[in-house]
């Protein structure tokens, strides 16, 4: 039985990474199946949010400081994760400009953001 | 000075591209000569560089004097160097293809030195985080270099692109966070050591591989990933599918090189013999897909890029392979495949201002109204099919007998079939281009098309079809280049 109790503890603990695999299905999601261009943008951003706390998640250790060195001794948490993805948040930020000024540039060509819409125009 | 060759070939064309944009405030036709001058000075550096990999090996080099493995380090061996050569070449070879066939704004040369910036990135880089972020940095510039197209369609290529481009860079970052927990470090060398301690059939280390691949393969356009190409290619102005068509899966192709050889090595891939055997697979369904789509297309451009799928499963192929003679072939094939493609792209933007012809149809008769450009494209063509003495010829066959050695029949029969399917699409064209009657109308073509051809232009493309026969060449150079840099293979 102790094994159960293990696999109890296990599922009760990681709930971090219920959010990251909820975010990532999330946002895959949307970003397959919404016809809105601008959802499908959207669901980008959740996906790769999903990412950034899976790296968060990593950093973390029990009981341990933050990595600032004047806040007493360790264990620290590992701040490498988190500067990572301060870059890939401007990644993400820039993604997300690029797609956006894509879409405006869409709309104001096609006059409409449904992507089956589109898909009419476009092979005409 | 010297010793800060490697970064400089990084942030000499960053700061060019920032240039033209300053420019813009007072003109907004500086960007050519900007870009020519600054990938000038790349290929200066390039040159240098090359003098110190032949006398010392590999040349690597600690950004910002953090201590490695724990700053970010750049690596320059054998392998990088082509690859980067290659970068500045044809980058010099489209340079002088837009001077007259634009885009003439600043915006464009800033885009483009941007694409240069990130792809020489990913080229030296000798860390996997490191390799994302120049990855998004020629994603994001190839984006807006797609969109740079006048009509709609550009806007909807270039969205669909960065929708799958993104997802495919995404899951290439999640591997890079399984392997920061198997392993705990960033540094290629130093990740692929502790790799082995971890154990190669660990789940995180099999995690990190599928993801960090997977994602690279988006890149690389491999079937049935490959769906953003098409329209990219054939919707951006023709100095720009010739600029991608030859940079950006080829560089993607090398990273997928470099992680499987210096990040998970070529024990990985005996130990975890499923993994071979899937991308093998991948790739193999790529190169018989890609081929078939092509045949069945009737736009010129859209054949070229579904050509592209194929030729990157052989690359692919080649590399999984792993035996010397294999990873040989791969890596002649990939950097032939460069200038083929780049080629093909630049002849069929030529033949389509200079006649109006952008499908299979209307190639026919285009032989005499076009008569360098037809000319160049029939042997780029040829070349492409591996036709002795092409380059082509010679990739193919490195990659067939390495097949053949590693005793992997199926793959032997794909490549073989493969071939028959390119020659089947090529000579289709060629037999167009030279003995049949014109559809279009001379008088028609001049009142639609009209636009002109520079000397330029023509010498790019012509420039191109030489080298397609000319690098089989070096060769032999390569190859041992390569057997001094990538010692572990499969043997």
């Amino acid at each position: 039985m102790t094994v159960d109790v293990l696999q109890l503890d296990l599922l009760t603990s990681r709930y971090n990474y219920y959010a990251v695999v909820l975010l990532l299905g999330i946002g895959l999601y949307m970003l397959i199946e919404s016809p809105n261009l601008v959802k499908k943008v959207i669901g980008m951003n959740i996906f790769q949010t999903g990412i950034f706390l899976f790296f968060i998640t990593l950093a973390y250790r029990t009981g341990a400081n933050p990595p600032v060195v004047t806040k007493g001794g360790g264990p620290y948490v590992s701040p490498l994760p988190h500067v990572l993805i301060l870059t890939a948040i401007v990644v993400g930020v820039s993604l997300t400009a690029v797609a956006l000024a894509l879409i405006v540039r869409i709309y104001s060509e096609y006059g409409t953001l449904d992507e089956d819409t589109l898909e009419e125009l476009y092979y005409d | 000075m010297i010793e800060h060759l490697p970064v400089l070939l990084v942030v000499v064309p960053i700061i060019g591209g920032a240039v033209p944009l300053v420019a813009s405030l007072y003109t907004d036709r500086a960007g050519w000569p900007i870009a020519v001058l600054t990938m000038a000075g790349h290929a200066t550096l390039v040159g240098l560089l090359a003098e110190q990999v032949w006398s010392d090996g590999v040349v690597s080099y600690a950004v910002g004097g953090f201590a490695l493995p724990y700053g970010i380090e750049l690596v320059v061996d054998g392998l990088s160097l082509s690859v980067v050569a290659l970068i500045s070449a044809i980058s010099l070879g489209v340079l002088a293809y837009a001077r007259h066939a634009g885009p003439h704004e600043n915006t464009f040369y800033s885009q483009f030195l941007l694409l240069v910036t990130g792809l020489t990135g990913m080229t030296v880089t000798g860390d996997v985080f490191n390799l994302y972020v120049f990855l998004e940095i020629t994603g994001l510039a190839a984006y807006g270099l797609v969109a740079s197209g006048r009509a709609a369609s550009a806007a909807v290529a270039a969205l669909k692109y960065l929708i799958i481009g993104t997802v495919g860079a995404s899951l290439y970052l999640l591997g890079v966070g399984y392997a920061l927990a198997a392993t705990g470090t960033l540094n290629m060398a130093d990740m692929s050591a502790k790799l082995a301690t971890v154990g190669y059939d660990s789940t995180l280390v099999l995690t990190a591989f599928g993801l960090m691949v997977g994602g690279l393969t988006v890149k690389v356009a491999l079937f049935p990933l490959h769906t953003w190409q098409p329209d990219a290619y054939a919707n951006s102005p023709d100095s720009v599918s010739a600029f991608i068509s030859a940079l950006v899966s080829t560089v993607s192709a090398y990273a997928l090189a470099r992680l499987l050889f210096s990040v998970f090595t070529v024990n990985f891939l005996t130990a975890v013999p499923a993994a071979r055997w899937a991308l093998i697979a991948v790739a193999s369904v790529s190169i018989v897909a890609g081929s078939a789509l092509a045949v069945a297309q009737s736009n010129v451009q859209r054949m070229l890029a579904y050509s592209s799928v194929s030729q990157f499963g052989l690359v692919i192929v080649g590399f999984t392979i792993a035996t010397p003679i294999a990873v040989v072939g791969a890596t002649v094939h990939l950097v032939g495949h460069a200038v083929m493609k780049g080629g093909l792209f630049a002849a069929s933007g030529i033949i389509e201002r200079e006649t109006g012809a952008d499908t299979v149809g209307g190639y026919a008769g285009m032989g005499s109204r076009t008569p360098i450009a037809a000319g160049a494209f029939t042997v780029l063509a040829l070349g492409m099919v591996g036709v002795p003495p092409a380059i082509g010829f010679v990739g193919k066959w490195y990659i067939l007998v390495g097949a053949v050695e590693a005793e992997i029949w199926p793959v032997v029969a794909v490549v073989l079939l493969s071939t028959l399917l390119t020659l089947a699409y090529f000579a289709r064209l060629g037999e167009r281009l030279y003995f049949a009657e014109p559809t279009i109308r001379e008088e028609a073509a001049v009142a639609d098309g009209g636009e002109s051809v520079s000397t330029g232009m023509l010498a790019v493309v012509v420039i191109a079809a030489i080298l397609a026969v000319a690098l089989t060449a070096a060769v032999p150079a390569v190859e041992q280049l390569l057997n001094e840099t990538l010692p572990l293979l499969i043997q």
